[in-house]
């Protein structure tokens, strides 16, 4: 590859977040920005969640950090983290060549399918606290699983009419992979040597001990009990608020993005509690309805909006 | 004649489900044709990772013509009614018609339609776009465009390409045209996705096949399972290695691959401290890799098999290094879980059940592991196991569920707890009664011996049953989402493999008034209670045991005499009833069992006969009186034995099974010789009714050994 260390998928982590870019970019996917929350994974991003409802076209990708307060490790376990960074595409309705576009990128990327055993194996998407679910797999590159591919076939309780394909990657453990590193505090970031050379761990281990320790041991679980109701009694207030008069001409919900931060709110209050161990197996259940339920009242009240399809 | 070839192209199909997806296609399409009238000589299907296949052979060119006639106006009936009949019957003129006559109606018209049989393409063509339609798939989904509209085509994955052609081996196929949701079928297929990408045209199956093989695409299962195992067998073979054979991720893996290439891969030996049965776990479940071991001391050995799907321009350097590295990761993960979960003891990981709920109406898993506790301890005196050892594994026995690894990995669960029970210096009973109180997961599953293991893998399951059965969640038809049935089953092997003498009614009851004075199920009202345990253990079990003994090759007909039957103290006692069924077994083989059965047949026989004529019961006792004072010498003799008999029923109570079948075979000559001599409906109503009498205590007699009148044949 020509291309400087810098920009090179396989020397620096930022080359592959601007290889994978600058890829899907080519395919026609307008190139968003991080969702400004916190949140799970890629899929809460509203250009995923409710872009993915309603009969309008989309093409987006994007970088999300994904945080998952489980997942902490003390920053001690080489591919595990409770903060990394997802790249989400999605392409709605997906294309028929979905899955040659998919094998384009890691081509980009500077994976070679002469050398490297590149396999889709059966992994079915669900989120129950998004009332979602999809078809696919997970790609397999040598045996290590590098991203996520699922054809949505409902979110927020909805049928997708059409269709979505979605492809999530794993960035860190797909550059370990390129570079050859054991650990992902190893990757080197900058793709700069000697003192120039920034890596994965200079950035993000000292975070991930100290949000290790949070997460665990010290979140405010009152705090966050507080928040998580909130969050859903505000959600359920701004889409009350944002429902149309019913003797109103123009039918169109008029609130459903800030009602669904407060859903991806409530979501990652509960993944916190979760973590910090403080709710119980079966509470943990109605927990999730809870949020499910949030997530269908603004999937339904997205799909009375314009970006849902509703004519201007 | 012709052959069929059928292709549906798609994407990646799920492995577990490719096998029984082929051999729907199959039956589908053969029953389709078939209900049309088209024969066959064979069919087969295919399925790899990204296609169905089938091959029909031997079907006819077109269907067979068949003439049909049918019945007309009368010869000179009015116009309107002419006209109307040759519409109907597609004729042109009513010359085309010919005249029958009929003594009654006179002369009539009929036409003869000869129907010739249709192309068996067309008849193709028209099946089988609802075949695909409705493909029964476990789970399937829409995709693409198409999904704007409602009742768009479901397969899988998306569905690219279909092939169809039909026509004999001497000829050029036809391509067979039909269109699924825009989908046209052709005689185009692709080879492996990186090997062979290209289009590939095909004619029928003796090409198709060849073709697709040189495309680097094996379509036959079977041969991809062969040919991973042969290679397996010898990579391990070279390195003085055993492979560790595994029938259920072979299958997965052959469903993984359309070209297996099966490469070596090794990890460091270091890691061969962790169980290795969580080294085969981790690598098997999460890599689908095969473990190797060392065929001198059966240990494994720090080297796995992978199956790649290419043929890679470096012999696969790069993939087995790609594959190492996650075994690694893997590994350590498991190493880190082996030696943290080391840190903390098993007693002190209870209080963390305690946030587990088991089942909402039946407490937490604490609750649970208190209830086993205490009946483990009660079935330890049963068993012969040490009271103190059965409640200490009980208390143990759930403890792993809360471990990292069993997290992980919840096919651990039972192993691990073993591995750190002994760790942490418990007693070697008692270790391996936290592994062994599952058993037996399953018909073939082996039963534990040791007493320790044998009361708490019996406390479990019967906790298990007698709670559900409290909260009246029992299996139904084929829903039986607790695993009631096998936990049943689990029991009954024990009880029956170890000689364990168990009543098991007293057991329920026992098992129902811990978990009651828990405060789950209710109050305990005893005769809520009585109700309950009667329908687990007579209906229920009594069943399971049924279908257990016949499993065993035990004659059905006398399970059903035996089992059940008794209304002694040992009715609850399986292996007794067992052991009873046996001897009735015995009984019935030699001369004076069939003779019995013969004499009991008749005497009920007369029995039912003179109690309808009469509309009464002959009951009672037969009046010795009346015997001794005008019976025959034969009928003096039968009472005096029926009197003995009373004797088997002491016999069944001290468990003599033998000796209550010989007090039965002593009936045997006394009953030949009564129905030989003696009338039974004799002139005198009274004398009648005393043999009557007589012929019912035969009945009783036999009674409290089996019921006879159940036997067959
Ligand atoms: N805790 C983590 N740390 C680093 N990478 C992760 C972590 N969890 C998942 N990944 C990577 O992110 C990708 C997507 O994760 P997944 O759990 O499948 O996300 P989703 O829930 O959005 O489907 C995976 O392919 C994996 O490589
Ligand atoms: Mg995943």
């Amino acid at each position: 590859m020509s291309e400087p260390a810098h920009m090179n998928p396989a020397r620096s982590f930022q080359g592959l977040i601007l290889t994978l870019q600058r890829y899907w970019a080519e395919q026609g996917c307008l190139i968003l920005q991080p969702y400004d929350m916190e949140m799970g994974a890629g899929t809460f991003h509203p250009a995923t969640t409710l872009r993915a409802l309603g009969p309008k076209s989309w093409r987006a990708a994007y970088v999300q950090p994904s945080r998952r307060p489980k997942d902490g490790r003390y920053g001690e376990n080489p591919n595990r983290l409770q903060h990394y960074y997802q790249f989400q595409v999605i392409l709605k309705p997906n294309p028929p060549n979905l899955q040659e576009l998919y094998l384009g990128s890691l081509k980009a990327i500077g994976i070679d399918t002469a050398l490297h055993d590149i396999r889709f194996v059966e992994d079915d998407w669900e989120s129950p606290t998004l009332g979602a679910w999809g078809l696919g797999w997970e790609c397999w590159c040598d045996g290590m699983e590098v991203s996520q591919f699922t054809y949505f076939q409902q979110v927020a309780g909805f049928e997708c009419s059409p269709v979505a394909g979605e492809l999530t990657y794993g960035l860190e453990r797909l550059a370990m992979y390129l570079q050859g590193v054991e650990s992902i505090y190893d990757l080197n970031f900058n793709g700069l040597e000697g003192v120039e050379k920034v890596t994965y761990g200079d950035v993000f281990l000292q975070a991930e001990q100290e949000y290790s320790r949070h997460n665990f041991e010290h979140a405010d679980t009152e705090m966050l009990f507080r928040h998580f109701r909130d969050a859903e009694a505000a959600c359920r207030k701004y889409l009350e608020a944002g429902e149309p008069e019913a003797d109103a001409n123009d039918q169109r919900h008029l609130m459903a993005l800030p009602a669904y931060d407060q859903c991806i709110k409530a979501s990652h209050m509960f993944n916190l509690l979760d973590a910090r161990g403080v709710i119980s197996v079966t509470e943990r259940q109605s927990y999730i309805l809870r949020v499910r339920e949030l997530a269908k009242a603004c999937g339904a009240a997205w799909l009375k909006t314009e970006g849902g399809g509703v004519a201007a | 004649m012709p052959d069929l070839l059928l292709e549906l192209f798609s994407e990646e199909i799920p492995a577990r489900m490719q096998r029984r997806a082929a051999e729907d296609l199959r039956k589908l399409v053969t029953d389709a044709l078939v209900e049309r009238g088209f024969l066959y000589e064979g069919a087969k299907a295919f399925a790899t990772p990204r296609r169905l296949a089938l091959h029909v052979a031997g079907l006819p060119v077109k269907g067979q013509d068949v003439c049909e006639e049918r019945k007309g106006p009368r010869v000179g009936s009015p116009d309107a009614a002419i006209q109307g009949f040759l519409k109907g019957a597609g004729l042109a003129s009513i010359d085309q018609a010919k005249i029958e006559s009929d003594p009654k109606k006179g002369e009539f018209y009929v036409a003869v339609i000869e129907k010739p049989g249709r192309s068996t393409p067309d008849v193709l063509a028209e099946i089988l776009p609802g075949i695909v339609k409705n493909f029964p798939w476990p789970k399937s989904m829409r995709w693409g465009a198409a999904s704007r509209e409602p009742g768009s085509l479901r397969w899988v994955r998306p569905l690219h390409s279909i092939v169809c052609t039909f026509g004999p081996e001497t000829e050029d196929p036809e391509v067979v045209r039909f269109d699924v949701d825009g989908i046209g079928s052709g005689d185009v297929t692709k080879g492996h996705r990186f090997l062979a990408p290209g289009e590939i045209r095909v004619k029928r199956f003796d090409d198709y096949a060849p073709a697709l093989e040189r495309a680097k695409v094996v379509i036959d299962t079977d041969r991809r399972k062969d040919m991973i195992l042969h290679d397996a067998k010898d990579l391990a073979f070279a390195q003085g290695l055993e492979l560790v054979e595994d029938e259920g991720l072979l299958e997965e893996v052959a469903g993984l691959v359309e070209w297996p290439v099966v490469l070596m891969g090794s990890f460091d030996e270091a890691f061969l401290d962790i169980p290795p049965e969580v080294i085969r776990t981790t690598i098997r479940a999460n890599q689908k890799c095969f473990v190797l071991r060392d065929p001198n001391t059966g240990k494994l050995a720090n080297k796995f098999l992978l199956t790649s799907n290419l043929i890679a321009s470096d012999g696969g350097k790069t993939i087995v290094g790609g594959n190492e590295r996650v075994v690694r990761a893997r590994l350590s993960d498991a190493n880190f879980f082996w030696k943290t979960d080391q840190q903390v003891k098993l007693e002190e990981r209870l209080e963390k059940l305690k946030s587990i709920v088991f089942h909402e109406k039946l407490g937490t898993q604490y609750e649970r592991v208190e209830r086993i506790a205490a009946l483990a301890k009660e079935l330890a005196l049963i068993v012969g196991a040490d009271p103190e050892l059965a409640e200490r594994a009980a208390r143990l026995a759930k403890a792993d569920l809360v471990t990292e690894m069993v997290g992980e990995f919840p096919e651990l669960q039972g192993l691990m707890g073993r591995y750190y029970a002994t760790l942490q210096g418990e007693h070697t009973s008692v270790a391996a009664a936290i592994e062994e109180h599952y058993k037996p997961l399953g018909p073939s599953d082996r039963v534990p011996t040791d007493p320790v293991s044998i009361a708490v893998a019996l406390a479990d399951k019967i906790d298990t049953l007698v709670g559900f059965w409290a909260i009246d969640e029992k299996p139904t038809g084929s829903k039986d989402p607790y695993a009631l049935r096998r936990a049943a089953l689990g029991v009954i092997r024990l009880v029956l493999e170890n000689n364990l003498r168990l009543k098991l009614y007293d057991v329920a009851k026992q098992s129902l008034g811990i978990l009651t004075a828990q405060g789950h199920a209710g109050e305990g009202d005893p005769e809520k209670a009585e109700l309950i345990l009667l329908d687990l253990v007579q209906e229920f079990f009594f069943d399971r045991l049924k279908v257990s003994l016949r499993d065993r090759g035990i004659r059905h007909d006398l399970i059903d005499a035996t089992v059940g039957t008794a209304a002694h103290s040992l009715w609850d006692d399986l292996l007794m009833i067992v052991r009873r069924v046996e001897a009735l077994g015995r009984f019935l083989d030699t001369e004076d069992g069939k003779n019995l059965l013969a004499g009991y047949r008749r005497a009920a026989n007369i029995l039912r006969i003179e109690e309808k004529k009469d509309g009464w019961a002959y009951n009672e006792a037969p009046d010795l009186q009346i015997v001794n004072d005008q019976g025959q010498i034969e009928e003096k003799a039968l009472a005096v034995v029926l009197d003995g008999a009373k004797r088997e029923a002491a016999a069944v109570e001290a468990e003599d099974f033998e000796g209550a079948m010989r007090a039965l075979s002593r009936l045997r000559q006394p009953v030949d010789a009564f129905f030989d001599k003696v009338t039974v409906n004799a002139e005198d109503p009274a004398l009648r009714a005393n043999r009557l009498r007589l012929l019912n205590s035969i009945r009783e007699a036999t009674r409290t050994v089996a019921d006879f009148s159940r036997i067959e044949g």
